[in-house]
């Protein structure tokens, strides 16, 4: 019957198209690898990798250019920190408020209004942590420069709390109700029962949410961008101006690079760096989320 | 059992001293997560207070300028919309197939899992190493240049893992019944997903989608590094033309700007009147982002309300 094998091919010419598609993703994560080794190949054969990866220089836009990525590195891991600082425990005290002591309706309601918190376009709050931040940090910390660390990591912070509350609150709701009245009929209160049952039983996740903010944090862009300063500054000092990876390839690609040239080559640089440090987060945090579910 | 803890006076003591914590952690938990929530509404007024007398008409539907009260973001939002366009053709169909063959069709094997790992990894990749991508690949080596086609497909890949795990979502809600009743009548595997699996998923992949743009509206980075300009005094061709065949895609290759660049260019000049029309652009990226959210809680609830399964 010609009309059965016509329907059979269809079936399979539609399966194949399907497969492709969702093979897509292979390709993107090949092509990011493709085109960052085969980019940043040309850069380090022009700078010996121990220079770029020891040197606490970082001028390549200057006559005498130095290529010692460690500014871009602490600038990157100094916003985190601050950044983290803020989004751990606000995030993790507003996910065991939400899922352990907030009345159902409350927490239906603050849920999707926190997730808003991370809907806001990232310019939107570079805008709020240069124009409204800094200069109220300024009352308070007079030698704070207009650029520095400390406004954008907050307001970053800020940003990543949905990431990190709503994971860990999902990951708390998924501890089974037993364990929970197992805790109060040994008469333990709320808060115990949060601290000593139900946060070691769901460790994992909230590890997880947590690699998931760090991750975020070291990837944002636009709020270091504006608000940070754009200088490759190799300190540990929050109150000054710091460059980002990030931020750096936003500051190159702003002068319209030639193609092909050193000062091309170095945001891809910048971009293996980048990528490479949020590739093993997301390892790690895959594995977590990997153990969660085989938990209980 | 503990001397101490025969005491009736030290054990009340005890309950007393652990309920006063549970108490101390009611109003900390309280106000940590107020704290997110008031810096939100800080936020919305710090920028209505900053931009909102400057919204207007002629603020739509001007042109940027070197005189900040003439500015207004005209191009910016004719860039975002077109970009947009590109990136919903090429995102939507690609994740809702991408969805669909991973629920439906996938078997348990090797090339699955590396799919399924390749895409929760693709969406936990800084959005400015897409950029990167498509610098170097759409830009360069397939020469789109710097382009509305180069800025769309760039934030379509951004876009990508979110429409293909809000569709697996939507999909994997549908109780196994449906498709038994469906081959049970005889339908083929296609036939099933066109005719019931699709229909009744459509509500979650919607969500997924308006939830997917709205967060590249807001997208900065990505575009920045494709080469998007920053000053713009011209719109890009038109995709509708008075002679036949009446449509031009002309406009794919026009160089463009969008509202974020346009925000991000105003904000870092120092003079003060343009950080008001950088509030200004703010507020009408922020009302867009709040809408389209909004759109996407309410189909979800009403979606999630008609079906019963």
């Amino acid at each position: 019957m010609s009309s059965n094998l016509h329907k059979k091919l269809k079936e399979r010419a539609i399966e194949a198209v399907l497969f492709l598609s969702a093979l897509s993703s292979v390709f993107i994560t090949l092509s990011i690898v493709i085109v960052l080794a085969y980019e940043s190949f040309g850069f380090f054969r022009e700078v010996p990798l121990l220079e770029f990866l020891t040197g606490t220089q970082w001028t390549p836009l200057f006559a005498e250019p130095k290529f010692g990525i460690l500014p871009l590195v602490t600038g990157t891991l100094l916003t985190t920190a601050i950044a983290l600082g803020v989004a751990l425990p606000l995030g993790l005290i507003a996910a065991i408020y939400l899922s352990e002591y907030a009345p159902h309706r409350l927490r239906e309601t603050v849920k999707p209004v926190l997730e808003l918190l991370a809907a806001v376009p990232t310019v939107v709050y570079g805008y709020f942590a240069l124009l409204f931040l800094t200069p109220l940090l300024q009352v308070l910390i007079p030698e704070l420069s207009g650029f520095n660390a400390l406004s954008p990591g907050i307001i970053m912070g800020i940003m990543i709390i949905p990431y990190v509350s709503s994971v860990s609150e999902d990951a708390m709701k998924a501890v089974p109700m037993q364990i929970r009245e197992g805790s109060y009929a040994m008469g333990a209160t709320k808060f115990q029962t949060a601290f000593k049952v139900i946060i070691p039983a769901a460790f994992s996740g909230i590890a997880a949410a947590f690699i998931m903010g760090i991750s975020r944090a070291i990837g944002e862009t636009m709020v270091v961008a504006i608000a940070a300063g754009m200088m490759p500054n190799f300190t540990a000092n929050p109150l000054e101006p710091v460059e980002t990876l990030t931020a750096y390839i936003v500051q190159v690609s702003l002068g319209d690079v030639p193609h092909g040239t050193l000062e091309y080559k170095t945001i891809f640089a910048a971009g293996v760096v980048l990528f490479l440090m949020t590739l093993v987060l997301n390892i790690i945090g895959f594995w977590l989320r990997k153990r969660i579910r085989e938990a209980y | 059992m503990n001397e101490e803890l025969r005491n009736v006076e030290t054990i009340k003591k005890r309950i007393a001293y652990t309920k006063f914590w549970d108490r101390v952690f009611l109003s900390v938990g309280s106000l940590a997560t107020l704290v997110g929530l008031v810096l939100l509404f800080t936020l919305f007024i710090d920028l209505f207070v900053d931009g909102a007398p400057r919204l207007s008409l002629k603020f739509l539907t001007s042109f940027p300028s070197r005189f900040p009260e003439e500015a207004g973001i005209l191009s910016a939002w004719v860039g975002t919309f077109l970009v947009m366009l590109v990136t919903a053709f090429a995102a939507i169909p690609v994740g809702i197939a991408a969805g669909i063959y991973l629920e439906e069709y996938a078997r348990k094997n090797w090339l699955t899992d590396i799919i399924e790992i390749n895409i929760s990894n693709l969406a936990g990749i800084p959005s400015i190493v897409y950029g990167l991508l498509a610098l170097g690949l759409f830009v360069y080596f397939f020469k789109f240049g710097e382009s509305v086609l180069t800025g769309g497909l760039a934030l379509a890949l951004l876009v990508l893992p979110m429409v293909i795990i809000a569709t697996r979502e939507a999909i994997r809600a549908i109780p196994n019944s449906i498709r038994e009743a469906s081959y049970a009548l005889g339908a083929t595997k296609w036939q099933t997903v066109q005719w019931h699996i699709i229909p009744y998923s459509v509500g979650g992949i919607l969500t997924g989608i308006i939830i997917g743009l709205s967060r590249a509206i807001g997208e900065t980075a990505p575009i920045i590094t494709v080469g998007a300009l920053t000053f713009i005094a011209f719109l890009p061709s038109s995709p509708v033309t008075p002679d036949f065949p009446f449509l031009s895609f002309k406009w794919l290759s026009d160089p463009f700007t969008v509202m974020p660049i346009q925000l991000f260019n105003w904000v870092s000049r120092p003079q003060q009147a343009f950080h008001i029309n950088a509030a200004a652009t703010g507020i009408v990226l922020l009302l867009m982002t709040l809408l389209m959210n909004a759109l996407a809680i309410y189909i979800r609830y009403r979606s999630r309300k008609k079906i019963k399964w």
